[in-house]
């Protein structure tokens, strides 16, 4: 249980960190996967613990979110490239107030 | 018919809205005829409704007609209600039957100004204010009325805003006519105190009994009543503001003067007779005040060169005899006054408007002369309005009106020696400054050419006020030339008689001589003065004394420097003191501190999503921290 729950704070911050430091755009978006997986993997762990079916139905939601985030996360990421010709974040700050 | 009632205010209204919405894309014709047609067709329900008012049998005495209701607070429920009376019913046919004229005359008169649809629509407002003020059925209605009128001056006196010292004039106007307005709104809310309503009938039903003959607040009430009055009559000492209110046009002073604005003094005076007469301090100040007024304003009138200057401070010193007669309980002397003097002083400034025009914008009569020959309409029907306003005996209406103020000042209960040896010289001075002023303007030598001759639209309302001021008089005539008293049975229902003193009837006849030969001795000296020998004149104005006298009368008794040493100057002095305002600095600190803040926080809005993400993962971990530390 602990170390289960030690394991996905771990991932969980390693992917934020990534997030952070990460200039690139499609680097960004994985580290997001990997703290959408790690947030997934604490409510397994916390399911099996109570020995609740809710943990599992939690997951399964998460995997849906991702998959409808990542495929619009992709499509802001291609018209990015398509207008600025770079993956750098810091490139996409012409909104700025 | 009574229930037509509204259509009298409605149709003012209308057109002002018309041409206040559509003005600019009317043209000339469309907007002249909507403007003029709105007062014309209010004129014709005011005779249809005057004729069935009359006719009914039994005689009503009042017409009543609630609209709707104006809104409803803590018991305090004023209607939009009108409420016709005899009384009512003169001030309605005058200010539309006189206010068509004068929107008539004006077609053609304004008929080259940019502005043309503005000038109507203020125009329409302005008839439609003064009505909504003598029909109303409760002092707040008549507030609103009061407070439209006064909008009405400062937009017209102020219209050829393009000159700055035209729209000083019009501030002029607005601010001093508010001292006014100041003290009359006290006095409604002491009215309202005391008897929990503004409706006018009730409050004349209560007062008698709520009140003791002379009371203290009764008396309050009327000079605070009073107060207002003076401000928008322009008499003694809120009377700055009118001879400066010439700056607008020539329609706009004949509407102000004849029909509505310095009228309405008189008509508030007279509505609230009830007041006034529980309080006789409070009425013979209102006769004093009349008696000084007319003095003074004559003097003044005397001295000056500007043509429409002249008949302003002539207004002040009629409407000085009406609050001479008012204060004497003469009411229905006071408002036959007002009528003929509506008649004449419309046709004397539509008629001055004639020869300004023709000279080319000329107000000064000493550059004007010879018009007789060239503009003997004008010339006529000038010469009969002037006669009437010097009371020329037997022929002119305005002889009727003023004679019986006379008569009444000396032999009515309340007057006295004093008001009547005032009503006489100024009745002299009248008839010497009227004169005065026909001589130089239509006599001698031109010196201006004419370049400009009216139309018949300009000509048409001089004659009918002509007609009008010579025939007017005859629907009341003194009680030793015949029993007529057509005018004053009218008004008998709604105002109550005035009592002369016992065993005076035989006087009557001398104090008649007497004021035709005052009135014929002032056109006389008139003659001698201005026609005659102009020497004497000049060999006047050369001495010192008479020199000085002529510079105060023709600064107006000095009362504008007075006003500007007293209030005025002080009052620029502090608030140049304060330019920076005190309280204002703690705001303006506000601000900038806001502004400082959001300057700051702009900061953060720059588009780098690193520190977007940075913000909300510290601040996810900040508020983690505190929900588990708390």
């Amino acid at each position: 249980m602990e170390s289960g729950l030690l394991l996905a704070g771990i991932l969980f911050m390693l992917g934020l960190i990534s997030v952070l430091i990460r200039r690139n755009i499609i680097f960004m978006l994985i580290s997001v996967e990997i703290m959408l997986n790690a947030a997934g993997l604490a409510f397994i762990v916390a399911g099996s613990h109570w020995a609740q079916p809710d943990g599992q139905v939690m997951f399964i939601f998460i995997l849906t979110m991702a998959a409808a985030e990542v495929s619009v996360g992709l499509a802001l990421i291609l018209q990015i490239y398509h207008r600025l010709k770079t993956l750098d974040s810091d490139a996409a700050n012409l909104m700025r107030g | 018919m009574a229930h037509y009632l509204w259509l009298i205010l409605a149709f003012p209204f209308a057109g002002a809205i018309v041409l206040l919405l559509a003005g600019p894309r009317l043209s000339r014709a469309v907007a002249a005829v909507i403007g003029a047609g709105s007062i014309g067709l209010s004129a014709v329900a005011a005779i249809a409704v005057a004729l069935e008012f009359s006719t009914a049998r039994p005689n009503p005495t009042f017409y009543h007609q609630v609209l709707w209701n104006w809104f409803d607070v803590a018991g305090f429920s004023p209607s939009i209600a009108l409420h016709l009376d005899a009384l009512s019913l003169v001030f309605v046919l005058v200010i539309t039957f006189v206010g068509f004229l004068i929107h008539l005359y004006s077609t053609e008169f304004m008929a080259d100004d940019e502005d043309f649809s503005r000038f109507f629509a203020c125009m329409n407002l302005f008839v439609g204010a003064m009505l909504v003020l003598v029909l109303a059925d409760n002092l707040l209605l008549l507030y609103l009325g009061w407070e439209g009128v006064g909008l009405c001056s400062n937009l017209l006196i102020g219209f050829w805003y393009k000159n700055p010292a035209n729209g000083y004039a019009a501030r002029k106007a607005f601010i001093v006519t508010r001292v006014g307005d100041t003290a009359m709104m006290i006095g409604l809310f002491m009215l309202f105190q005391q008897f929990g309503t503004l409706h006018i009938q009730q409050i004349a039903e209560q007062a008698a009994q709520v009140w003791p003959v002379g009371s203290p607040v009764a008396l309050t009430v009327a000079l605070l009543l009073l107060g207002g009055a003076v401000g928008k009559s322009a008499q003694l000492p809120l009377q700055t503001w009118l001879p400066d209110a010439m700056a607008g046009p020539s329609p706009v002073s004949a509407l102000i003067h004849a029909a509505t604005m310095v009228t309405a003094g008189v008509y508030l005076i007279t509505r609230m007779h009830v007041v006034f007469e529980l309080a006789p301090v409070a009425q013979a100040t209102v006769a004093v005040i009349g008696a000084l007024t007319l003095l003074i304003a004559g003097c003044s009138a005397l001295t000056q060169n500007d043509l429409k200057r002249v008949l302003a401070y002539s207004t002040i010193s009629q409407i000085g005899y009406m609050f001479l007669a008012l204060g004497l309980g003469a009411w229905s002397a006071g408002i036959f006054h007002f009528m003929i003097h509506a008649f004449f002083k419309a046709l004397l400034f539509l008629g001055a408007g004639v020869v300004i025009q023709a000279l080319h914008h000329e107000h000064d009569m000493t550059r004007m002369g010879g018009l007789r020959h060239k503009m003997p309409v004008v010339f006529w029907t000038f010469l009969i309005g002037s006669a009437s306003l010097a009371a020329l005996p037997l022929v002119t209406a305005g002889f009727y009106s003023k004679d019986q103020i006379l008569w009444l000042s000396f032999a009515g209960e309340r007057g006295s020696l004093g008001l009547y040896a005032a009503a006489l010289v100024g009745a002299f001075i009248t008839s010497v400054y009227t004169f005065r002023m026909v001589f130089i303007t239509f006599f001698g030598e031109s010196k201006t050419p004419i370049v400009h001759y009216p139309g018949s639209r300009m000509t048409l309302p001089l004659v009918v006020l002509a007609v009008l001021s010579l025939v007017g008089g005859f629907i009341e005539l003194p009680h030793n030339l015949a029993q007529f008293t057509l005018f004053s049975n009218f008004l008998r229902p709604v105002l109550p008689d005035v009592v002369v003193k016992p065993n005076y009837d035989e006087l009557e006849w001398i104090m008649q001589l007497v004021a035709a030969a005052v009135s014929l001795s002032g056109i006389y000296v008139a003659y001698v003065f201005y026609l005659k020998s102009p020497a004497l004149v000049q060999s006047l104005e050369r001495s010192g004394p008479a020199m000085a006298l002529h510079r105060f009368w023709h600064a107006g008794w000095g009362f504008d420097a007075l006003y500007d040493a007293l209030l005025v100057r002080p009052y620029v002095f502090l608030a140049n003191l304060n330019r920076r305002d005190v309280i204002d600095r703690f705001y303006t600190l506000l601000t900038d501190l806001a502004q400082s803040l959001h300057g700051l926080l702009a900061q953060t809005q720059n588009g780098v999503l690193r520190n977007y993400l940075t913000g909300i993962a510290l601040g996810a971990a900040a508020i983690l921290t505190l929900s588990i530390l708390l």
